[in-house]
């Protein structure tokens, strides 16, 4: 396989995640906002704050209110990790990759392209978000259902899976890292309904986590054991453990990858040693800007082995 | 629709589909009774149809312009053009006998040039001919043959004869477009499938396969190949990544090959170099290797003549296939198939005057308000005079170009290109001039397509089909009105 190609590949599913991942974070972030007593302050800006695009933002934009938030973050072309842009490079790099993804990928990553492009405006307006959301999110489901029903598993496939994977683990680092902000900055005023009582379990839908952690961990949400399940649960595929882990064992089938394999490997054997329950809010948002760099050394280390200049 | 359709006149022209006003020819018989009783709501929705399912399937052609390159939706008229199957055979094999004698012609002039030895063409047409390139000399590509592909556009004029136009060696595209033409048909007019016997055309990708390995300089069972392209900013750049796909071949850039020192091409992988046996190549011989041709491209490969030459790779076409697309050269097509074949031409040329002959340049300089002059070693059609519809002033500049140097040039009579009905407007048709691009395969065996791509000029009453110039297209169909369905 191409080293080009396989670059490629690695990054159409990293698009297709990252345009997942943000309907998602949309989508639950809509629903909680309408969950959360009127003297909590937590406004859309902070979607921006998760996603580390601070500055991108101000260059653009003065007023922080939610119709620019989903602006920027869906239909801004100029913003390279918004919605809208994510398609239209998710759809390049299946364009120059035809010759080894499914034929289907191409039609279909034309019509989510188009599904987009048409409907953009009402994921910025409140009225029938959720219905664009969700067809974004099920569309995406569908190419990734589709690349793991039909395809080759060979070389391809392992490309694409690290890609998914690494964006996933990413994600995740920084939804929980909003989560664990949001904690801090929310005062625990004792009446019924508190931030603090609510923003463990948003972090769980954020990931659509919320069966799977009932299921696994059978108590009431509590921010520890949601913080613990996310990084460590080796089952949840949204789990930064499990999302390692998974890197691992594609980078194993691919040639020339002994050396970042064993890297993977430290990795996740330092992580082990970690006790997250024990961290409190300032620790764990530490170990999460630990995770992230880390997330950008794996890349680094991916480019390098595969995808070398020559 | 059936108004529009008893209304459709096409004049003096000969119409591929309606042999009088209210008469369908007989291959067209069904479909057009077909399409009459589709109401005109019913038509429209179809029309739409297609052009969504185009959207959908991604078919498209870049068009550059000053602004930048834009993406463009395939056109197409989901009127299909047919043809009967009857003359369809008789024109395939006089497509394979002219490429057969062009590739014999080409390794004749890389070798002893016993044509111009002979005085069949003058050396001097070759001398100065843009694409012969004597870095060739010599070098003996399988079987002999140099234009694998071909992509030959044939014209209707009044008579309903099929004439050659140009011969298309270097690196003629469209055919992904002819490919994809059908599945939009199929998904359209499903009905019509079932009644008439319509030749399939998707088998083209597996004959361009057998003779794209059949090229292969190392004997093995699954020898490894690319399709070269520019890049996706190249207007073709749609096809290039559907016949990759179709063939199970890599699709390569120029900076994805490499030649090592033993003369070997080999590409860029995960696992690292892999050898690269047949490089099916979509860009231009000028840009193919930095080292002989243009050494400022980015899109070629250093070394790959050098590793041609050795026989270590097989470049289809092969470099200096372009010698025949010379106007000049096509005009002597008729004569070299004579001189190599001993046989008469099955199918005509345009009649052409070639500027370089004192006689006959002074009768296209008196004429040229009713001739189409076109310079010698262009494509696409551009920098062409078109008589009828040009202004004095393009005349008198063109009588400049042609007395400067008058080799460049040559002029052919204004033709009265064949129609077909097109979607004109809501419910309604019109007359349209439409051309034909059959493709052409040779390697160790020969093929022709079914049909080919039909282009169509939108406008009306003009004669530029080509896609960069508002051309449209349209599904081609050939129909065998003598058997049944089997």
């Amino acid at each position: 396989m191409l080293s080009k190609v396989a670059e490629r590949v690695y990054w159409a599913a990293r698009y297709l995640e990252r345009i997942e991942s943000t309907a998602r974070l949309v989508s639950s972030y809509d629903k909680l906002l309408f969950d959360l007593p009127r003297s909590v302050e937590i406004s859309w800006y902070n979607l921006i704050i998760i996603n580390s695009l601070e500055q991108e933002f101000a260059s653009r934009y003065s007023v922080k209110d939610e119709h620019n938030v989903l602006k920027f973050l869906l239909a801004d072309d100029t913003n390279s990790a918004s919605i809208i842009s994510s398609i239209d490079a998710m759809r390049e790099n299946v364009r120059t990759t035809r010759d080894v993804v499914p034929e289907a990928s191409w039609e279909l990553a034309n019509e989510l392209r188009l599904y987009i492009e048409e409907h953009i405006q009402q994921g910025i307006n409140r009225r029938r978000r959720h219905e664009f959301l969700d067809h974004v999110i099920k569309s995406c489901q569908q190419i990734f259902g589709m690349w793991h029903g039909s395809m080759c598993h060979d070389s391809a496939w392992h490309f694409l899976s690290l890609g998914r994977n690494l964006e996933r683990a990413d994600m995740t680092t920084r939804i929980l890292d909003a989560g664990v902000s949001a904690f801090i900055e929310t005062r625990d005023e004792g009446s019924e309904v508190t931030g603090r009582q609510i923003i463990p379990g948003h972090v769980l839908r954020s990931l659509n986590a919320e069966q799977a952690y009932r299921r696994a961990v059978r108590s009431r949400v509590s921010a520890g054991e949601v913080a613990s399940f996310i990084l460590e649960n080796e089952f949840f595929p949204r789990s930064i453990n499990y999302c390692h882990e998974s890197i691992r064992n594609h980078a194993r089938r691919l040639p020339g990858g002994r050396e970042f394999v064993a890297q993977m490997q430290d990795l996740m054997s330092l992580l082990a040693e970690i006790k997250v329950q024990q961290l409190d809010g300032k620790k764990m948002q530490a170990h999460l800007n630990n995770l992230q760099l880390s997330h950008m050394n794996i890349h680094n280390t991916i480019s390098q082995t595969w995808f070398p200049l020559w | 629709m059936k108004d529009a359709w008893s209304r459709y006149d096409c004049g003096d022209f000969y119409d591929e589909l309606i042999s009088s006003p209210g008469h369908a020819r007989q291959a067209a018989r069904k479909l057009v009774s077909c399409l009459r009783s589709l109401g005109e709501e019913d038509f429209n929705s179809r029309q739409q149809l297609a052009e969504s399912t185009i959207r959908e399937m991604g078919i498209s052609f870049t068009v550059y312009t000053e602004e930048g390159n834009i993406d463009r939706c395939w056109p197409f008229d989901i009127i299909p053009r047919v043809i009967s199957k009857r003359q369809w055979d008789k024109t395939a094999a006089g497509l394979e006998q002219r490429l057969q004698a062009l590739n014999l012609f080409i390794d004749d002039l890389y070798h002893e040039q016993k044509i111009i030895k002979d005085g069949v063409i003058p050396e001097f047409v070759l001398k100065q001919s843009a694409n012969y390139r004597t870095e060739c000399e010599g070098v003996t590509p399988p079987y002999g043959v140099w234009a694998h592909i071909s992509g030959t556009d044939l014209v209707r004029d009044r008579d309903g004869e099929f004439y050659v136009l140009e011969d298309n060696l270097r690196v003629p595209s469209g055919v992904s477009y002819m490919i994809e033409n059908r599945s939009i048909m199929k998904r359209v007019l499903p009905e019509v499938f079932e009644s008439v016997d319509i030749a399939p055309v998707g088998e083209y990708t597996e004959k361009l396969l057998d003779t794209l390995v059949s090229l292969s300089p190392r004997k093995v069972k699954n020898p490894s190949i690319a399709v070269l392209t520019p890049g996706i900013f190249n207007s073709a750049y749609f096809e290039h990544a559907f016949l990759a796909q179709q063939l199970g071949a890599e699709l390569v850039e120029g900076s994805d090959l490499i030649v090592q020192d033993d003369d070997c091409v080999y590409m860029k992988t995960i696992a690292g170099l892999e050898r690269v046996d047949v490089i099916y190549r979509r860009i231009d011989d000028e840009f193919l290797d930095p080292e002989v041709f243009n050494p400022k491209s980015v899109l070629g490969v250093s070394g790959l003549m050098r590793a041609w030459r050795k026989g270590n790779v097989a470049l289809a076409n092969a470099p200096g296939a372009g010698v025949a697309d010379d106007k000049v050269v096509y005009a002597f097509v008729p004569a070299m198939i004579k001189y190599y074949l001993d046989q008469q031409p099955l199918l005509p040329n345009v009649e052409t005057y070639l500027c370089y002959d004192k006689r006959q340049r002074d009768y296209v300089l008196a004429n040229l308000d009713k001739l189409v002059v076109k310079p010698a070693n262009e494509s696409g059609g551009y920098g062409m005079l078109i008589g009828p519809h040009s202004t004095r002033k393009q005349r008198e500049q063109f009588a400049d170009l042609i007395k400067a140097k008058p080799r460049n040039y040559i002029a052919q009579p204004t033709l009265g290109l064949s129609t077909a009905p097109a979607i004109v407007g809501r419910g309604d048709l019109g007359p349209r001039h439409v051309d034909l691009r059959p493709f052409v395969l040779q390697g160790k065996h020969s093929y022709v397509t079914t049909g080919g791509l039909t282009r169509v000029a939108m406008r009306e009453g003009s004669l530029v089909v080509n896609s960069s110039q508002g051309g449209g297209s349209k599904d081609t169909w050939v129909v065998d009105t003598d058997g049944g369905r089997k």
